[in-house]
């Protein structure tokens, strides 16, 4: 056992990288959830925007058109839910389940040409000076530009609900939607947009997996992050910040025991492998012991004439 | 007092399916007036004004705002135009705060700061303080009643719609709401007053438009018409009162001793020190404001909330522990408030929803296996009797009207020769002619030596048939006192009075 191998410089810088994808999920799920929708296939739009990103990058040779391809294939599929939930007032815990399974089987489908092909590199953000400080250089000026992306989302979702208009139309839909509507907001538009964005950053979360972080095409690679980026929504109690702080916290332990591993600590491998979800969920349902700030219309079909 | 012509409507006419809301209604809406729409549930009222608030768009007909074709395509274009409107079930986010709602309700809101200022200056000057920072679901309901006025006063609306304003304040809070709305006829608003309460509309209101299915079908000047007439013109035909025999009363029946339960959910009421005894062939009405105790005294009663032993005591039978079966078991049944879900399961026929309550005195189970023919013939039973308009007991429950359902419900528990029963609202949402029914078949059951326990809203209901009167304020009961002899001001005031409300400064 050799614990001087990991340098917490690295650590720190690795643990963003993990926790980008799992951040962009629940941001996107978060804001879907606002607005009164419980989409439960987040994991099927991630593996979706994992391979669909995964192939543009390829075909095209770069890796911010992958992403944007990502994020097509995810709101298009989540397109499916919201026309499901919001049209046909199908029951969501179901669409969103089918949701999951699809996308898993669709990314397989669609990645059998991909698997073993390696995509272009996404390049590091060097800004000068900055970049070449130690260790803060490395932990916060040296990273892709879709890590900063994510963490520029949280804030930019954060401002828009806490203090824009927008926001809190979002949030009133999300609250009381008969209420919404008797004030004359297009409840049922408002719900698909939100679909729409929460889709769109699952997609870019998949596929910040498949060309950053692995960077490989393997099925299923996912890997329950979708899951996570889910209960992490509702231990984080809807709230943008404690969002972020539970994907670093899983992408904090997820890296310590990969590294614990590599040291080969006498602690069994499956213990390792499953303390990131256990840690991740134990701290997050300590936090959230106040549960009223669950959205009251969630998971609730709408119909204007009920 | 009206000079001109505010709003016209003329030939309005909406046909849902199966059913025509609103047959050609013309009225004329003056400026300053205060305009009264009389009519029972199902007469049209909502539908009307949803037509006026631009929520639902007429089949034909045309409407005149000032002078001016108006033909609101959506709320925000009749938000516009000067209408606001204040919903009979509040349109308000519970978890957002004042001043937030306020916003949601507004084209242009000013910044936050500006608005917070804006409501406690408005909220003044009308005699209905707010805090602007206050989380609405914490509030009482004649505080989010004033969230839903001053979210239209501050549009400076020319018209002013109120769905059943004081359906959820005490005597008190209704005075203080009437204040406010004169203050604003004097400042030339003109209201649309929608209520079914006559003493109301006789007090504040200058012309009277009544409906009856879909049809204007009178005008009257309330002031000058009598309660009774008016009454008369909505129901159609000529109001049977229930009659009240006298009764001897037995021996007690049910009693609760000192009982307190904790609050069952975020937004519910603990229920503290309760003391209650109601005798056979004895009615006790209890009152109070929605939201005071009443849902969690109904669980207590009915054992879905169960308490000590000795807290609960049925002919001297400790029952506390029971849940409700063994109750039902006992002869104690109850028929709580909301038809669709807890009294009534909205998917399931008139036959299940019959079996649901009725197996256990009824015998419609034998090991285990239920007995179709013998439910059927009870829910059959309870149509007849009690008048069920619906074309058979193989219907769901969710396809009779609110009324027709109430009915089933309240017909349901009074057929199982209940020895206490239990009623929460159990004429809310019903027509004057069925309401009058079911009151009778509660006197009925009480002379037939039930103990009944009546717990509603509806204070003349009480006063009708409750033989003593207690109120439910903040999950306390007041000591019951003898109906007979208790005035209007002083049930206000066993309700809790004003909640500390102030008296509009006019």
């Amino acid at each position: 056992m050799d614990l001087s191998a990991i340098n917490p410089v690295l650590l720190i810088a690795s643990l963003m990288v993990a926790a980008t994808p799992l951040l962009l999920a629940a941001i996107g799920e978060l804001v879907v959830e606002k607005s009164g929708v419980l989409n439960l296939g987040v994991e099927g739009m991630m593996i979706t925007g994992a391979i669909a990103g995964f192939a543009a990058a390829v075909e095209s040779g770069s890796p911010l058109a992958g992403f944007v391809a990502a994020a097509l294939a995810g709101a298009v599929l989540s397109l499916l839910f919201a026309a499901l939930t919001q049209i046909a007032l199908a029951n969501q815990v179901a669409s969103g389940l089918a949701l999951t399974l699809f996308g898993l089987g669709l990314s397989a489908l669609m990645g059998q040409r991909y698997v073993g092909v390696k995509p272009p590199q996404m390049g590091r953000i060097d800004i000068p000076v900055l970049s070449d400080l130690p260790v803060v250089g490395r932990i916060l000026f040296a990273h892709d530009v879709i890590l900063y992306f994510g963490i520029a989302l949280t804030a930019a979702v954060w401002v828009v609900l806490k203090f824009t208009r927008a926001g809190l139309v979002l949030r009133a839909v999300g609250e009381n939607h008969e209420a919404a509507h008797a004030l004359g907001y297009k409840v049922v538009r408002i719900r698909t947009l939100a679909i729409l964005f929460g889709g769109a950053c699952a997609g870019m979360g998949g596929a910040y997996i498949s060309l950053i972080r692995v960077p490989q095409w393997t099925e299923g690679m996912t890997a329950g992050v979708g899951w996570i980026a889910l209960a992490l929504v509702v231990f984080a109690s809807w709230k943008p910040w404690r969002a972020l702080l539970g994907a670093y916290l899983f992408g904090g332990v997820t890296v310590v025991q990969l590294n614990l591993q590599a040291a080969g600590v006498a602690i069994p491998v499956e213990y390792l492998a499953m303390s990131p979800y256990l840690i991740t969920i134990l701290v997050l349902v300590i936090l959230s012991a106040d549960k009223s700030s669950a959205p009251a219309s969630l998971g609730r079909s709408f119909h204007a004439s009920r | 007092m009206s000079t001109s012509a505010l709003l016209t409507l003329d030939g309005l006419t909406k046909a849902y399916p199966g059913v025509v809301a609103n047959d050609k209604v013309s009225f004329v809406i003056g400026t300053g007036e205060v305009h009264a729409l009389l009519g029972e549930n199902g007469a049209g009222k909502s539908t009307l004004v949803k037509m006026i608030y631009g929520l639902v768009k007429p089949d034909s007909g045309q409407m005149t705002l000032r002078g001016q074709p108006f033909e609101p395509a959506e709320p925000r274009q009749a938000r516009a135009d000067g209408i606001a409107m204040v919903f009979q079930h509040f349109s308000l986010f519970d978890a957002l705060n004042v001043a937030e709602n306020i916003a949601l309700g507004m084209e242009t809101p000013p910044p936050m700061r500006d608005l917070a200022a804006r409501i406690r200056e408005v909220s003044e000057a009308y005699g209905l303080p707010l805090d602007p920072y206050r989380t609405v679901g914490a509030l009482s309901a004649g505080e989010r009643q004033r969230v839903e006025i001053i979210r239209c006063l501050l549009q400076d609306p020319k018209l002013l719609i109120m769905d059943e304003p004081t359906s959820v304040l005490t005597p008190q809070e209704v005075e203080i709401l009437f204040e406010t709305l004169r203050k604003l006829k004097s400042e030339g608003t003109s209201i649309l007053y929608i209520s079914h309460k006559l003493e109301e509309i006789r007090a504040l209101c200058d012309h009277a438009t009544i409906l009856r299915l879909g049809r204007n079908v009178g005008e009257c000047i309330p002031a000058e018409t009598s309660a009774r007439d008016m009454a008369e013109l909505m129901v159609g035909t000529a109001l049977k009162t229930p009659e009240r025999s006298d009764r001897e009363f037995g021996a007690v029946a049910l009693a609760i001793s000192d009982l307190s339960v904790p609050a069952p959910s975020a937004f519910g009421t603990a229920l503290q020190g309760l003391q209650l005894s109601v005798r056979r062939g004895e009615i006790l009405g209890i009152g109070g404001v929605a939201g005071n105790g009443q849902d969690e005294l109904l669980s207590v009663l009915s054992g879905e909330v169960t308490t000590p032993r000795e807290a609960v005591m049925f002919d001297g039978r400790a029952i506390g522990h029971m849940g409700p079966t063994a109750r039902r078991a006992l002869g104690v049944l109850t028929a709580p408030e909301e038809r669709l879900g807890h009294a009534a399961a909205p998917d399931m026929s008139l036959t299940e929803n019959a079996l649901l309550t009725g197996s256990v005195r009824e015998g419609l189970d034998r090991r285990g296996f239920l007995r179709w023919g013998a439910a059927r013939s009870f829910a059959e039973a309870i149509i007849t009797s009690f008048d069920v308009r619906t074309p058979g007991p193989e219907n769901a429950a969710r396809s009779l009207s609110g009324g027709n359902l109430q009915k089933f419900v309240i017909g349901r528990e009074v057929l199982q020769r209940p020895e206490v029963l239990v009623v929460n609202q159990p004429t809310w949402g019903v027509d004057a002619a069925a309401a009058a029914a079911i009151r009778q078949a509660l006197l009925d059951l009480a002379a037939g030596g039930a103990a009944v326990i009546c717990i509603s809203q509806d204070l003349d209901e009480l006063m009708e048939i409750s033989d003593n009167f207690a109120a439910l304020n903040e999950g306390t009961l007041s000591p019951p006192r003898p109906t007979t002899a208790l005035t209007v001001e002083e049930i206000g005031l066993m309700m809790g009075g004003a909640h500390g409300m102030e008296v509009a400064h006019v």
